[in-house]
């Protein structure tokens, strides 16, 4: 450690060599903690009725359209034979479904959290690199080539398996129907769409030369630069239903943002009235026991209707009351005994 | 330096092990010596100690190598059980290759047991976290840095020899809180090894130096013998001998001479302005003869070319030729010279302990000689024995033949000159004995007594006579007077007529019925109260009588004299033994660790013949003391003074144990809350091996985000003020028998991470049932998922930290906040950059998003609150009954009347005095 002649010196006398620094020896006494478990159970109580009655103000709306069973309107469809095979869902509104309105399309036993599809994909394909346009990254594997040894772009089983159902709303007012106007802007985060995606560069002016040499994923009906061909800033990797599908889902049941129902008429929300959800019907899950499900909701600054977090917060918020109580009776008792001894 | 010349017969000289210099030594008076490396490598002395050292492993090292297995178990369950799932879940249709997740034909040609094995490499891979691997580095850095206090420690300083404490091992630091049974030796380590000569005994008549009749002669002897002498012929003889049978060097010119320069070996010079002359000797005992003789006229004046000179009463020169140095040895325990006189008489002066010169001389004169002797061992000082005997030429022609040859011989060489200085000291005549007093150590009774508060089990292992160590042990208040003491001694075991065997067993049998079987059952720990009410029992056992226990002459017997002797010693508060050889101190420490329960050892020494038991114990600590540096060298801690371990044990061990213990506890525990999010994620992901947290996080959780607030808190917690530690001493008891490391407190800090991880996990798992946590809609993916779960667990696990914190100081406060402040920060970094080297950009803007989300904040707060609600829970509803405070109130008031009772133990043990 050290040597003699170091330590025929005096040591130091710091309060740091003392191990005598100036201290802050809080001690949690019952004065403290009683109130202060008070005061956090009702702060959390407080917040839980918020968060609560917040959550109870959310409608949802809430369809399966997997035609599973063969009275469902979709049951048709689910013959994977069908060739755009659509079916319509009618849904009755005896209120005003307030708008904003988010509508989203949900899955359930589908693990986009598998590990070896979460990582079949190629981050500089989707950033407009077109070197990698011609050797894919290993992971994409089996989807980085077609039979012909082309190479897919964008490869991998993620893109591969992009959400295909396409949705039209329609308000039936007097046995006419009236198309509600979806908007498809803002579905995914800022971030990806501005920042983290690229669409290649265009070659001689076109955007699918840029795409020569390379074929459309296997399941898609058509390749990345046709995906949305009324407006390029939603084409190729910028579609935001791709950007929506790319961002995994955390768990085997799930859901995606597809459209908002925020123009027109119906910037204020839904009126009460029939609709019909038309349902071009693509996307097979019953291979694997999936189901599919359309969401309507409009959202809170707390997002979603959740009520786990304000049951949470209430039942919390309670047990830290009933502990300070709890506490307060122990404490007290103590305290007395102690007295007597 | 010729040592061979042609024209000359060559001379054969022999070299010895003194002739050996060790590693370390100084050259003293002399300016440069020749030397030959006679070995180097891995048998050296430095090699083979250092091997000897590095095999000392702690308790707490122990337990955790414990620990690791259940979490190897934990770990290796984790992937059985996800494997073995994993394959009943794919096994049903359609789950094991949905079409969107189709394999590719590598995998699909792949055996499937080879593919149930890779799996299973994955998880362990995946959960290869839980192991802490990181712990060893922090438990490392701790046990390093940590170190540092005992050596910086002010309180360790000694101003005489200008040192402080040393650490030779860093590895034992937690050890020092554990200690159950203290050796500790006596001479030097409990008494200050600074020899005064007291008084002598001529011929039976006693002389005692008073100061202020000039240095002269005066005699308060026995009382049958009052105002009487020994004739001047004897007197003269006798202090001729104290002036030449030794081995002390002078060194002229004292004055230049500072205690800085004594650094190695030979101490013991004292500095003597009026005599301008200073001693040197490997023992101070032969410094404190040479002096004692200086004062009553006959002065050494040094060793010219084998001449030894010595200054009489009458200022005369006295020249004698110094033939032989029969040298002194611990087994022999005598030494003697041969020296010629100018008138060619051959003298032989012999002195040492009285056990080893009463046999050999005659038997007459011991009677008269034994009473001083035996009071002044009772009145604890050194005693030693001179006799003289005269050679005539032929013996002296035989004996020195026989020396030479038996010098020269390459085998065997101390047995032979073993046997030859058997022959030649014998018939000698006694001439007298001497009384050195060696005085205790400063406050060895108060640390004595802290260390029997403490739970301690103090053993002293002496190689002095009974009666010296005896009353030593009374003067440390080691032996009370109310402590019965069971002695089992070579007297002890001779008065009867049956056999020495038979008698040892016959004894043990009722010591033991008496201190084991008949005293009222106490419970591990508690040993002894503070109650005079139990009988408190001193054992004291010497060697020879141990070497007898330990070899019994029906081996059968070995086992059952062992643990009748161990059970007795378990139940005295204080073991003496005596007259031990540094081995048989070393079996003994052997045998008490090797006892059941494998109590936690701790020898304390000074001198080399303490570096046996010092390397035995699991904690050698070495005295800085005047016997040699070896002890020191040897030992894992070095201190200067006694009274500096009740420091080292009570304060800076229980600290050092606190904190190492609650470093590993905190370590398992993190892991397990880390590790076990991700594994229940496994269930929600088809047991495919998902990582719920991106790889960065993985990495630096236990490198960065957690790391430095368990490292501040492991050097600098205090979990009580040191002050109170040393004040009450049974506080060390709270952490006897590694509390803090046992199975209960494992168990209550794992199923704390269980409970805080399955919160975590479940927490969010429950807000994900929606994954729309933005105001705008917009859905959170399984990364935000992860990173939601990963901040709760930072924060939860590093509050736990600073729930657990007593003692706050700045670093502490920098670390706890800095490290929270810095996952944030690195959380904003690493996912505000698109990072090039990365094949996927898993985690940009995950962070910033999820913090944008109320709801996310929502859930982080209530479940770092709800993880810590039991823990808040604890400490509030253990405060108001606090052991601690009460245990004060309680202590108090006994511990005051404790030391009235001592200081009046001592008084009566200064006023003890022999009456026979």
């Amino acid at each position: 450690m050290k040597n003699e002649g170091e330590t025929a010196e005096r040591p130091d006398n710091t309060a740091f060599t003392q191990q005598r620094l100036p201290a802050w020896q809080p001690i949690l006494s019952a004065g403290i903690v009683i109130p202060g478990f008070l005061l956090i159970g009702l702060a959390f109580i407080g917040i839980g009725v918020g968060l609560f009655l917040t959550s109870q103000t959310i409608q949802v709306l809430e369809r399966d359209y997997t035609g599973f069973d063969k009275d469902s309107p979709c049951f048709s469809c689910t013959n994977p034979n069908t060739q755009n095979c659509t079916c319509e869902i009618t849904i009755a509104l005896s209120e005003l479904f307030k708008g904003p309105i988010f509508f989203y399309y949900g899955l359930s036993n589908y693990y986009q959290n598998f590990r070896k599809y979460g990582v079949s994909k190629d981050y500089y394909q989707l950033t407009g690199d077109t070197k990698s346009f011609k050797s894919p990254q290993e992971s994409c594997s089996p989807f980085d080539f077609d039979s012909n040894k082309n190479v897919i772009v964008p490869c991998g089983a993620i893109a591969n398996s992009m959400f295909n159902d396409t949705f039209e709303l329609y308000h039936i007012i007097n046995g006419t129907k009236k198309q509600v106007p979806l908007d498809g802007k803002g579905i995914s985060w800022w971030t990806d769409y501005n920042l983290k995606y690229r669409n290649p560069s265009f070659v001689n002016g076109s955007f699918a030369k840029a795409f020569d040499g390379t074929v459309k994923p296997i399941n898609w009906p058509k390749p990345a630069y046709e995906l949305d061909l009324t407006d390029q800033s939603n084409n190729g990797f910028l579609n935001q239903d791709f950007l929506v599908w790319m961002r995994r889902s955390a768990l085997p049941e799930f859901r995606k943002l597809y459209r908002r129902i925020t123009e027109g008429d119906y910037s204020a929300g839904l009126p009460a009235g029939n609709y019909s959800l038309t349902v071009h019907y693509n996307y097979p899950v019953l291979t694997f026991d999936g189901r599919k499900k359309v969401f309507f909701s409009n959202v809170s600054w707390m997002g979603g209707k959740n009520d786990f977090l304000g049951i949470a917060y209430l039942v919390v918020g309670s047990l830290c009351v009933v502990m300070s109580v709890v506490m307060l009776i122990v404490y007290a008792k103590f305290k007395f005994s102690d007295d007597d001894a | 330096m010729h040592i061979y010349k042609a024209d000359q017969e060559p001379a054969v000289r022999s070299l010895g092990p003194e002739n050996l210099l060790l590693k370390g030594a100084t050259l003293k008076n002399t300016k440069k010596i020749n030397g030959v490396a006679v070995y180097t490598g891995m048998e050296t002395k430095m090699a083979l100690n250092y091997q000897g050292k590095s095999q000392k492993r702690s308790a707490v090292e122990k337990s955790i190598n414990a620990f690791l297995l259940v979490y190897l178990c934990i770990l290796i369950s984790k992937a059985v059980v996800c494997t073995t799932l994993k394959y009943v879940w794919q096994s049903k249709d359609g789950q094991d290759e949905p079409w969107y997740n189709q394999k590719t034909q590598k995998e699909k040609d792949t055996n499937m047991y080879v593919k149930m094995f890779t799996d299973f490499l994955s998880f362990m891979v995946l959960f290869n976290f839980i192991i802490p691997v990181s712990m060893y580095v922090t438990v490392e850095m701790q046990k390093f840095l940590g170190s540092f206090f005992i050596t910086w420690d002010k309180d360790f300083f000694d101003p005489e020899i200008q040192e402080g404490a040393l650490v030779n091992t860093s590895d034992l630091n937690e050890e020092l809180g554990q200690v159950e049974y203290v050796f500790t030796d006596k001479t030097g380590t409990l008494t200050q090894n600074n020899m005064e000569f007291i008084e002598c005994c001529i011929d039976g008549f006693q002389y005692r130096h008073r100061d202020e009749l000039d240095g002269f002669t005066v005699t308060d002897g026995p009382v049958s013998k009052l105002q009487q002498k020994a004739g001047l012929e004897k007197e003269e003889l006798f202090l001729r001998a104290l002036c030449l049978c030794h081995t002390v060097q002078v060194k002229e010119d004292g004055a230049e001479e500072t205690p800085g320069d004594q650094v190695d070996g030979v101490d013991g010079m004292f500095p003597q302005p009026e005599e301008e002359r200073c001693f040197i000797a490997s023992s101070p005992d032969e410094i404190a003869l040479v002096k004692g003789a200086m004062r009553y006229g006959f002065t050494f004046l040094g060793l010219e070319s084998k001449n030894m000179k010595i200054k009489n009463r009458q200022n005369d020169i006295e020249e004698y030729k110094l033939l032989h140095v029969l040298n002194f040895d611990p087994v022999r325990r005598r030494m003697s010279v041969i020296v010629q006189t100018k008138s060619g008489e051959t003298l032989l002066f012999c002195k040492g302990a009285d056990s080893s010169i009463f046999p050999r001389v005659k038997p007459e004169e011991v009677e008269r000689i034994r009473l001083h002797v035996e009071r002044n061992a009772t009145e604890g000082y050194r005693t030693l024995c001179v006799a003289f005997k005269q050679l005539s030429a032929e013996e002296y022609a035989v004996a020195d033949t026989g020396l030479r040859e038996a010098r020269l011989a390459l085998q065997d060489r101390e047995d032979k000159l073993m046997a030859i200085y058997n022959q030649v000291e014998t018939g000698m005549s006694l001439i007298g004995a001497t009384a050195v007093e060696d005085r205790l150590q400063e406050e060895a009774a108060e640390t004595m007594e802290a260390l029997q508060g403490a739970g301690i089990k103090v053993w002293v292992l002496t190689g002095d006579k009974m009666e010296t160590a005896k009353s030593t042990c009374y003067a440390c208040r080691l032996f009370q007077r109310g402590t019965e003491l069971l002695e089992l001694t070579v007297r002890t075991l001779e008065d009867g007529r049956t056999k020495r065997e038979d008698k040892l067993l016959e004894l043990l049998r009722d010591y033991h019925r008496r201190a084991v079987q008949d005293a009222p059952p106490v419970k591990a720990g508690v040993t002894r109260s503070w109650s005079t009410a139990n009988q408190e029992y001193g054992f004291i056992i010497d060697g020879a009588t141990l070497s007898l226990l330990m070899n019994p002459p029906r081996d059968a017997d070995a086992c059952l004299y062992r643990n009748l002797f161990l059970q007795i010693c378990q139940n005295s508060t204080a073991v003496l033994c005596c007259r031990m050889a540094p081995l048989q101190k070393a079996q003994i420490v052997k045998m008490v660790k090797n006892s059941k329960g494998s109590p936690i050892t701790l020898s304390i020494g000074d001198g080399a013949n303490d570096v046996s038991m010092i390397l035995e114990a699991h904690v050698g600590i070495g005295v800085k003391g005047k016997e040699g540096r070896q002890a020191v060298r040897n030992s894992d801690y070095a201190i200067p003074k006694l009274k500096h371990l009740k420091k080292l044990l009570l304060a800076h061990g229980h600290l050092y144990y606190v904190r190492i213990a609650h470093l590993v506890q905190y370590f398992f525990y993190k892991n397990l809350c880390f590790i076990l999010p991700q594994f229940l994620y496994q269930f929600f992901c088809g047991y495919s091996q998902q990582p719920l947290y991106d790889a960065a996080y993985l990495t630096m959780y236990n490198i960065c985000f957690t790391s430095m607030p368990i490292l501040a808190y492991s050097l600098l917690e205090q979990h009580m003020a040191i002050e109170v530690l040393l004040d009450n001493a049974t506080l060390y008891r709270q952490i006897a028998k590694n509390a803090m490391l046992r199975w209960r407190p494992f168990l209550y800090w794992t199923v704390l991470g269980i409970f805080q991880g399955l919160m975590f996990f479940f927490g969010v798992r429950f807000l994900f049932s929606n994954p729309a946590l933005q105001d705008n809609g917009q859905v959170f993916g399984n990364w935000s998922y992860g990173t939601i779960v990963f901040t709760v667990l930072v924060f939860t696990v590093t509050l736990k930290l600073a729930l657990d914190t007593r003692h706050w100081t700045w670093i502490n406060h920098f670390v706890i906040w800095g490290s929270l402040a810095f996952y944030v920060f690195f959380s904003f970094f690493w996912g505000g950059i698109i990072w090039p080297f990365l094949k996927q950009q898993r985690l940009y803007f995950v962070f910033a998003n999820m913090l944008s989300s109320v709801s996310a904040w929502l859930v982080i707060i209530i479940l770092i609150l709800l993880s810590l609600l039991p823990e808040l829970l604890l400490v509030v509803l253990r405060k108001p009954r606090g052991p601690h405070s009460r245990q004060m109130k309680r202590r108090l008031p006994s511990s005051g009347t404790s030391t009235i009772f001592m200081l009046s133990q001592t008084a009566s043990t200064h006023s003890f005095s022999w009456s026979d």
